[in-house]
């Protein structure tokens, strides 16, 4: 579902060139959970953004659903790949009803049936019809990122992307919205990307997952090799190290 | 429960029924934050009274602010004019009121020209970024390196004197500051991540300008606006004065000042009045900017 060819993607030029991504491959099939892990800096979140055609490639390819995705996309191309954002804050339009950030994507795409579609997008991310006319500065923060998660959900995508969706949340709302991601993931059969820091998110969500390190991937294993602790490359090891070493249940 | 408090609790209502009732809503929140502001309320009633003033002038006017009659001039303020009269016995008071209209009408025109050609050079340069917005900024440094008045003086002298044209000069040298308000806030909002998700939706740049960046820029836009029309009305008044706005014997402002020049130490009145004028609802727009400002600055709540 996802193809990467030695992606490459650098910002500025001459001396102040940084190489964000340096030749990064990896696929994921449909209906898998890949996770990337790394610290902050090391480019996941870049590829990320170029997977969603927000970033223009440097060299390599991106490949969607079989066919080439560069930064300029159509319609049609771009509903196939929606993405929740790290900031909940940020992600939603202040001035903008939650209706409205709705009906949005809706009118965009040209999807009809809007009264009936928004509700049930609002339903399945477990928000109420109370919900639907207030502004983002009258909903907490998990209420937020489930209309972010709603947003992205309802042009029917394939494929989500998820950008650290957890990472600003307090941690009991976490777990929520992590069990909601997996529910919605299962039911629409999503093949998902998730970039986080946080090995425990990784290994709840994700089947396999890459650790990068300095725009590189330096390895990619299972989950149940994470859990085992049977990394191969030292980076790896040491991130499990630092990490929370309680986090994750050996065995 | 009253209709009044019922409609109260409709409008803060937490959880709203309809677009119409949520949208209602903010702009009550909004009113309620400004009716806090005495200054505000102030200045919001000076610019309610010139509206009231200048749509009201055919009735209320005393006498007709053309009609002369020369015994009477230059009569200092007494029960028959109540402000005086000038050196062609009209009644100031009459001349005041009528020239509310005049500018009223500069105020809503300029603004009128301004905002959109502010607001939309300043959000499509901000947002598109790269030579776009070097060549949209590089055009408004141009329109910003004259001195406002003198420009306006210029484009009035080219075009020729008269309220119309003097509103075209005064637009095309006001709009500047606008493109710049409005690009800053653009800046700082392209990179957001709302953006971002318009873009992966799919969203033209055009509708991402107009329903995301216009939307959050135009608030800053109104309130510099707001705090720029003393800057026209004195603008207008000082191209009356100068002769190239305003002929006479239009009721202008700034022309009742200059025809009073004469006579101002002897009959003061005649230049004072409309000058007060000028600055009563200078000042009247000037503490409304102020009290919007600090309603819609998201920093100050």
């Amino acid at each position: 579902m996802i193809e990467l060819e030695s992606l490459s993607i650098s910002f500025g030029r001459g001396a102040n060139r940084i190489d964000a991504v340096r030749g990064v491959s990896f696929a994921v099939a449909a209906g898998e959970s890949f996770g990337l892990v790394g610290e902050s800096g090391c480019g996941k979140s870049t590829i990320l953004r170029a997977i969603a055609g927000l970033y223009r490639p440097s060299g390599g390819s991106i490949r969607l659903d079989g066919k080439p995705a560069g930064a300029a996309r159509t319609k049609a191309q771009r509903r196939l790949a929606q993405m929740v954002f790290q900031d909940p804050y940020g992600s939603l339009n202040p001035t903008h009803t939650v209706d409205r950030i709705l009906a949005e994507p809706l009118a965009i795409q040209g999807l009809g049936e809007v009264e009936s579609r928004i509700p049930r997008a609002l339903a399945e991310v477990g928000l109420g019809g109370e919900h639907r006319f207030r502004f983002p500065h009258q909903l907490s923060g998990g209420q937020r990122q489930r209309v972010a998660i709603a947003r992205a959900l309802i042009v029917e995508p394939r494929i989500l992307l998820l950008d650290e969706p957890t990472s600003a949340l307090d941690l009991s709302v976490q777990a929520e919205i992590l069990n909601l991601l997996s529910r919605i993931r299962d039911s629409h059969g999503l093949t998902v990307l998730m970039v986080s820091h946080d090995l425990a998110v990784i290994a709840h969500m994700c089947s396999r997952i890459a650790v990068m390190f300095r725009g590189e991937i330096v390895e990619t294993l299972a989950v149940e090799q994470l859990r085992r602790r049977a990394a191969g490359h030292a980076y790896t090891r040491s991130l499990l190290a630092s990490s929370f070493e309680t986090a994750i249940p050996a065995g | 429960m009253t209709a009044r408090s019922g409609s109260r609790a409709w409008l803060l209502a937490e959880a709203p029924a309809s677009r119409t009732q949520a949208r209602l809503g903010r702009w009550f929140v909004g009113w309620l934050a400004l009716c806090d502001n005495l200054l505000a309320m102030i200045g919001l009633a000076i610019v309610v009274a010139l509206v009231v003033m200048a749509v009201a002038a055919p009735w209320i006017a005393p006498y007709s602010p053309y009609d002369q009659v020369l015994i009477d001039r230059l009569q200092y303020p007494s029960l028959a004019h109540w402000l005086g009269t000038d050196d062609l016995g009209r009644d100031i008071l009459s001349r005041v009121l009528y020239g509310a209209q005049i500018t009223l009408v500069i105020v809503a025109l300029v603004s009128a020209i301004v905002l959109p050609i502010g607001l939309g050079i300043g959000a499509v340069a901000g947002y598109v970024g790269g030579w776009v917005d070097s060549a949209l900024m590089r055009l408004t440094d141009i329109f910003l390196a004259f001195p406002r008045l003198i420009m306006a003086l210029a484009f009035a002298a080219a075009l020729g004197p008269g309220i119309e044209n003097a509103v075209i000069a005064i637009a095309l040298t006001a709009w500047p500051p606008y493109a710049r308000l409005a690009r800053a806030e653009a800046l700082t909002i392209r990179k957001s991540d709302y953006i971002h998700a318009a873009k992966m939706q799919g969203a033209s740049g055009l509708r991402i300008v107009w329903s995301h960046v216009v939307p959050l820029c135009i608030s800053s836009v109104i309130v510099r606006l707001t705090l720029d029309m003393a800057g026209i009305i004195l603008t207008a008044a000082g191209l009356g004065f100068l002769g190239m706005g305003a002929q006479p014997p239009t009721p202008e402002w700034g022309l009742l000042v200059a025809d009073g020049r004469e006579f101002i130490l002897d009959q003061w009145w005649v230049a004072t009045i409309p000058g007060l004028a000028i600055f009563v609802v200078s000042l009247g727009f000037n503490l409304l900017g102020d009290g919007l400002r600090d309603v819609f600055d998201p920093r100050g709540v």
